[in-house]
């Protein structure tokens, strides 16, 4: 499980100090390549900290556990470990001492990494100037400070075990599977979790709720996957940060502006084949509500009034800017939560070399009361070629208790 | 106590348009540059809030995002025999603050000066002899010429997206546009607006009395855009809260959208805002600049040491910091020595409005730089000769707003309350438009900047002291430019036309124009001007100064357009002396 | 390795602290605030924008119940309730101006107000007072009814008859009328400025109820895009107006 509601500001990656050896550059480059694509700076980073120096809180449903140092240093960090004792945490979610690791560390999918990767990883991170900074790794209250108990949680829900590739699928396909199912570790977040939180194997990349936002479903469906999308626009999605129809916000704004803007043009097309060619499994597609519904009515005076001057009448958006809200995946989210949410506490798109404009969507909740948002929302759900469920101002209500800002909640009187 | 910070390479007084062009153009190169702006962060999510922006109470009456006159302002007097009194409430101008300037609450009219506005001077005087110029004028001829400038116009209108038609490209008049701008290379980098019923009224009356109408070039963009410093706008919406707003859109070009997105990227760059910059430091010998101090939002004073000072803090606030810093000779009307706060000018603004029988203009339906021009009357584009004055103006149709607090017009002899008014509010809002002319002013020996002797500003400085009135060579041409319009208005069809004049002293209670200039101008000579060609100080080396203080005199248009494109034409110089420093122009 | 540390938090029910921060002489008094500086990234936090606070209607906290009924007949007058709608007192207009004279406008706070001042400015230095309007509305209005308590038997404003009151406005708006110890041009000025302010502005701010301001130019408010008009020149525009709090088709809150 991965919980990064205490993310507010994902430090950027910097290359350490000359201590690589020299006939290791080729490795070592590699294994920044590959850290990158793992995005492991998101997590091992405190919010103003030194990258991958650890000391990062993520909050579980268990309570808080902070992330490690994995900088070279002898003592708070890495230093002394070596690359079979690195191999052993990725594959098998087991630490130096071979005390068990927590899986907000994402094991159960770096277990699909080689051990040429993980090695050219560890290689990587052993040029990184070390940094003294000691994580206190025991922050669970008890039950769950008994790191044993990942024992059982291992045998119900983590088979280790190695990538195969499948030999149906091209090379471009299996380089993508192997991305997005070990390093990129999509899955966490794309995929449904059970109460043990553990992702739901059966219904990979479908799309998930995760701190208070939608991680949208990714598989080809039509409905509310990548089924529109063609492999340009994914490649472009992970590298610049927007399509038409969607800017990378929220917890995605990380993933673009620190890992995947930052990979190779071929690693992205591998994934977004793979994405695009393993298929849909979505849901079946809710009757439309109709345009004669009060919430259709009161949400197309909203929209019209208030949300037509960047996203123009007709949902078309403008390029680069708003996105295009007709026939949109995004806004057909069984799960309306990400609209909802954006629409209460604004929110700000990915900025990249190619496009540094980051547009930000204002915020509505000190505007809109819960009605309000509902009706607007379920009105751009059903509206130019979307059909989706409708929104029910309970949601919002509780949406907004756990995002909004002092002067948006009042709206909500 | 002063506290002194690590030194940088440039430190750049104030973050509106030129602060952000330069502070990107050079952090971009690896320069150590940091920006001191004394007013807020500004963002367009945040603080142009689709939900908030559109507020006439809050930004057009009560002024909420300019600057506060309470933390600044300037004394005014009419001519030297009076005593000056502070501004104590905006008026006649509506000086911005904070990040982005006045570039977040412009209306976006951005021009090019014609050519002859350039040689003025030597122009009239060829043409006219020495008996057209006025009284007790400074006019002066600019260091620069339009050809050395119209690559930087271009590079700013490309920066800014501007929506435009070009009328003269590489000599060859195109249809559609100004066929008196000066040759430019290539077209506008967006099409022009399209326009309202007033102005396609106009467009057939100002034909057909033989002048010729063009869509006025706006930083209003007509279509989605990507400038070459890759950050991006969307069309304009027309929503009518253009001046005094920022936009809630991304469709008016202001530092926000065009420049802070590359800008605040750069590894090199960082912005210090509610930050006031009070001197530039000077070394021993008064020649070279050390830096800047400055006081934080907490009243604590620091030092920042840089190599280069660039001072970018607006006209009116350029000219105060150079007299507070010592920088230059302060000039004095009684003796015509001196040079800082020397030719200050301003705007003029005339013109008729028209009453119709039947129309539905519906101004809300507006943007800053919606409008038809003709420029026939403009610069030197028609004899000067029988009308004994200088200058011109542009006449224009236009619509910026239909806000009601400040636009609810009636015709004369309506009472201003009561149930009559009440009548002739409703039945004349959407039957009202005007022609206006808005001209230029030429500069002169008693309009002019400097220390007010009693006012002071909360940290004790003395206030800066404006001493301005219009000439009688402004109100001739600013009432002959009206008596243009009305011709333009009855051809309109309207029903009853109202000119309205120039008339009385300058005041500074209704709103006229934010279009200060000079007063730090640039030329040839140093016993007239504070700047070289290139904004550099004749008189410290390091220091160069943006903005419309620059400008000798005032043109009859916005200095917008001639701001952005003398900021690129220094830009090259600055970087010149930063390879070598020293003086750039030699005596 | 730094990063824009997060903004300052706002004031619930109260204009924000940094607007506050920038009304007040961002010295010395502002106790502990820095400055912001930017670095690397584009600042941004959630929930970020700078509401004004709704005018809850009802009640006054500056006027007096006198004052307000003052206030009341004399914006009546100015623009009256008649056939072609409300007028500024139906539409709230005394709320609005008692709830701005709360605010920032009533102490002048964002204005010059060091002196000297000058006795007697040129008309072209425009305003040269020492008198806030929160000081003009009490002194002037206390002069009024002097004023109308002495030459009109012993009446207030609000007794006198609508000619009679016209009479005395009109009388006021030309200087003619001298009332005790105020300028009479000064108080009509100030009220008739507050009223057009009052009847046209947003109605978040207490008056312009049910836009009845807007209504009667046509203004639409605050729809932010008018292309479709420009697409269809010297036409009827028939979307009704909407202000910052939405209008009756936004549901009710």
């Amino acid at each position: 499980m991965r919980w990064r509601s205490a993310i507010l500001f994902a430090a950027l990656a910097v290359i350490g100090g000359a201590k690589a050896d020299p006939d290791n550059y080729v490795i070592a480059r590699r294994g920044r390549a590959l850290a990158i694509a793992g995005d492991c700076v998101a997590c091992h980073t405190a919010p103003g900290g030194t990258p991958l120096a650890g000391g990062l809180a993520l909050a579980t449903p268990f309570g808080v556990i902070m992330t490690p140092n994995i900088t070279p240093d002898d003592a708070t960090g890495i230093g002394r470990w070596t690359k079979a004792e690195f191999a052993r945490a990725m594959h098998e979610g087991r630490g130096r001492n071979g005390a068990y690791l927590y899986p907000a560390f994402p094991y159960p999918y770096f277990a699909k990494v080689t051990r040429e990767d993980t090695d050219a990883i560890f290689d990587y991170l052993r040029t990184l100037d070390p940094v003294s900074n000691a994580v206190n790794r025991r922050t669970l209250p008890f039950p769950f400070s008994v790191r044993a108990l990942m024992i059982g949680w291992n045998s119900l829900f983590f088979k280790p075990g190695p990538f195969v590739p499948d030999p149906q699928h091209s090379p471009e396909f299996n380089r993508g599977a192997y991305l997005v199912e070990g390093l990129g570790h999509c899955g966490a977040c794309h995929t449904p979790m059970n109460a043990f939180g553990a992702n739901k194997a059966d219904q990979f990349l479908q799309g998930n709720r995760i701190d208070e936002w939608t991680a949208p479903d990714i598989t080809n469906d039509q409905q509310s996957g990548l089924g529109k999308w063609s492999v340009d626009e994914v490649v472009q999605y992970l590298k610049n940060g927007q399509t038409r129809t969607t800017t990378a916000s929220g917890p995605m704004r990380d993933v673009v502006e620190h890992s995947t803007s930052k990979m190779s043009e071929a690693d992205l097309r591998a994934i977004a084949v793979y994405l695009k060619e393993r298929g849909a499994a979505g849901g079946p597609v809710p009757a439309s509500v109709p345009a004669s519904d009060p919430r259709m009515q009161v949400g197309e005076a909203i929209f019209v009034d208030t949300c037509s001057a960047c996203h123009t009448r007709n949902g078309a958006g403008v390029e680069h800017l708003f996105p295009r809200l007709a026939d949109n995946a995004i806004v057909r989210q069984s799960d309306p939560t990400t609209l909802v949410r954006i629409i209460l506490t604004g929110v700000r798109g990915a900025g990249t070399d190619v496009f540094p404009t980051s547009p930000a969507m204002p915020s509505f909740g000190y505007r809109l009361d819960d009605n309000q948002v509902a009706a607007v929302v379920t009105y751009i759900r059903n509206s130019w070629g979307n059909t989706a469920s409708p929104v029910d101002a309970e949601l919002v209500k509780t949406l907004r208790s756990h995002v909004a800002g002092p002067v948006e909640r009042s709206a909500a009187q | 106590m002063v506290r002194r910070l690590p030194r940088k390479d440039v430190v750049i007084v104030g973050l509106g348009w030129t602060g952000s062009i330069l502070a990107y153009e050079l952090s971009r190169t690896g320069l150590e540059v940091v920006a001191i702006e004394r007013g807020p962060w500004r963002d367009t999510a945040t603080d142009f809030n689709i939900g908030t922006a559109p507020d006439e109470l809050r930004y057009a009456v009560r002024h909420d995002i300019f600057l506060r006159p309470k933390q600044e302002t300037l004394t005014m007097r009419n001519n030297p025999s009076q005593t000056a009194l502070p501004i104590r409430k905006w008026g006649s101008f509506l000086p911005g603050n904070g990040v982005g300037g006045a570039g977040v609450h412009w209306n976006g009219q951005t021009w090019r000066f014609l050519p002859d506005d350039f040689r003025i001077r030597s122009h009239m005087l060829e043409r006219y002899g020495e008996g057209i110029f006025p009284e007790n004028h400074h006019i002066q001829d600019w260091p620069v010429s339009y050809d050395e400038l119209e690559p930087y116009y271009d590079k700013f209108e490309y920066l800014a997206g501007i929506s435009g038609k070009a009328g003269n490209v590489k000599g060859r008049i195109q249809p559609g546009g100004n066929p008196f701008e000066g040759a430019r290379d290539r077209d506008y980098p967006t099409p022009p607006m399209r326009q309202g019923y007033a102005q396609e009224l106009f467009t057939k009356a100002a034909s057909g009395l033989g002048l010729h109408p063009f869509p006025r070039p706006s930083a209003n963009i007509s279509v989605a855009y990507t400038n070459p410093y890759g950050c991006s706008m969307a069309p304009c919406t027309y929503c009518g809260f253009c001046e005094r707003f920022g936009c809630a859109n991304y469709s008016k070009a202001s530092p926000q959208t065009c420049v802070l997105p590359v800008l605040v990227r750069q590894p090199t760059f960082e912005a210090r805002t509610e930050c006031e910059v009070t001197k530039v430091n000077l070394a021993g010998d008064g020649k070279t600049a050390t830096g800047v101090t400055y006081v934080d939002a907490a009243g604590e004073e620091w030092e920042q040491p840089a190599d280069v000072v660039l001072v970018c803090a607006y006209a009116l606030f350029n000219v105060r910091l150079l007299l507070l810093s010592g920088i230059g000779k302060p000039y004095d009307p009684a003796s015509n020595e001196g040079v800082v706060g020397r030719n200050y000018a301003y705007q003029t603004g005339s013109g008729s409005t028209a009453f119709f029988e039947d129309a539905k203009f519906n101004s809300f339906a507006a943007a800053g730089s919606l409008g038809v021009a003709a420029d026939d009357y403009n610069s030197d584009n028609f004899d000067h000769g029988p009308h004994g004055f200088v200058g011109g103006a542009s006449i224009t149709s236009a619509h910026t707003n239909g806000r009601p607090i400040q636009f609810h017009p009636t015709p004369q002899g309506t009472p201003n309350w009561g149930s009559q008014w009440k009548k002739a509010v409703r039945d004349t809002y959407q039957r009202v438009t005007s022609v206006g002319a808005q001209g230029s002013v030429m500069s002169y020996r008693n309009n002019y900047l400097d220390l007010d002797p009693t006012y002071k500003d909360p940290l004790g400085r003395p206030l800066m002291r404006m001493t301005f009135d219009y000439q009688d060579n402004e109100r001739k041409m600013a009432n002959w430019m009206a008596d243009r319009c009305d011709e333009v208005a009855k051809a309109m069809g309207a029903k009853t036309t109202q000119v309205n004049r120039l008339v009385g002293p300058w005041s500074v209670v209704p709103y006229q124009s934010t279009h200060n200039t000079g007063g730090a101008v640039m030329g040839s000579d140093p016993k007239t001007s504070v700047l070289n060609r290139y904004l550099q100080s004749w008189d410290v080396s390091n220091v160069f100064v943006m903005g419309a203080s620059a400008f000798p005199q005032n043109a009859g248009y916005n200095p917008t357009g001639t701001v952005g494109a003398l900021t690129y034409w220094s830009l090259d110089a600055i970087k010149k002396y930063l390879k070598s420093p020293g003086p750039l122009v030699q005596l | 390795m730094k990063h824009s540390g997060s903004r300052s938090p706002r004031h619930p029910g109260h204009l924000t602290r940094r607007s506050l921060l920038a009304s007040a002489a961002l010295l010395i008094t502002t106790g502990g605030t820095r400055a912001r500086v930017v670095t690397k990234v584009l600042p941004w936090d959630p929930n970020e924008a700078y509401p004004v606070v709704p005018v809850k209607p009802g009640g006054y906290l500056f006027f007096s119940a006198a004052e307000a009924a003052a206030v009341d007949a004399i914006v009546d007058r100015l623009i009256p309730t008649d056939e072609l709608g409300p007028g500024a007192k139906d539409s709230g207009v005394t709320t609005f101006i008692d709830r701005q004279l709360m605010g920032p406008f009533g102490g002048h706070d964002w204005l010059y107000m060091q002196g000297p001042f000058a006795a007697a400015p040129l008309p072209s230095q425009g305003l040269q007072s020492s008198l806030t309007p929160r000081q003009q509305y009490r002194q002037g209005l206390a002069a009024l009814e002097s004023y109308c308590k002495t030459s009109f038997g012993g009446r207030d404003f609000v007794q006198l008859n609508a000619d009679e009151q016209d009479k005395l406005l009109a009388g006021m708006e030309k200087g003619e009328v001298t009332l005790p110890n105020f300028s009479s041009k000064m108080l009509f000025a100030a009220i008739h400025a507050n009223t057009l302010e009052g009847y046209f502005a947003d109605p978040i701010y207490g008056g312009n109820r049910d836009m009845a301001g807007w209504k009667l130019v046509g203004f639409p408010g605050v729809r932010y895009d008018y292309r479709d008009v420009i697409e269809k020149p010297n036409q009827a525009y028939t979307l009704p107006p909407v202000g910052m709090q939405g209008r009756p088709a936004w549901g009710a809150r």
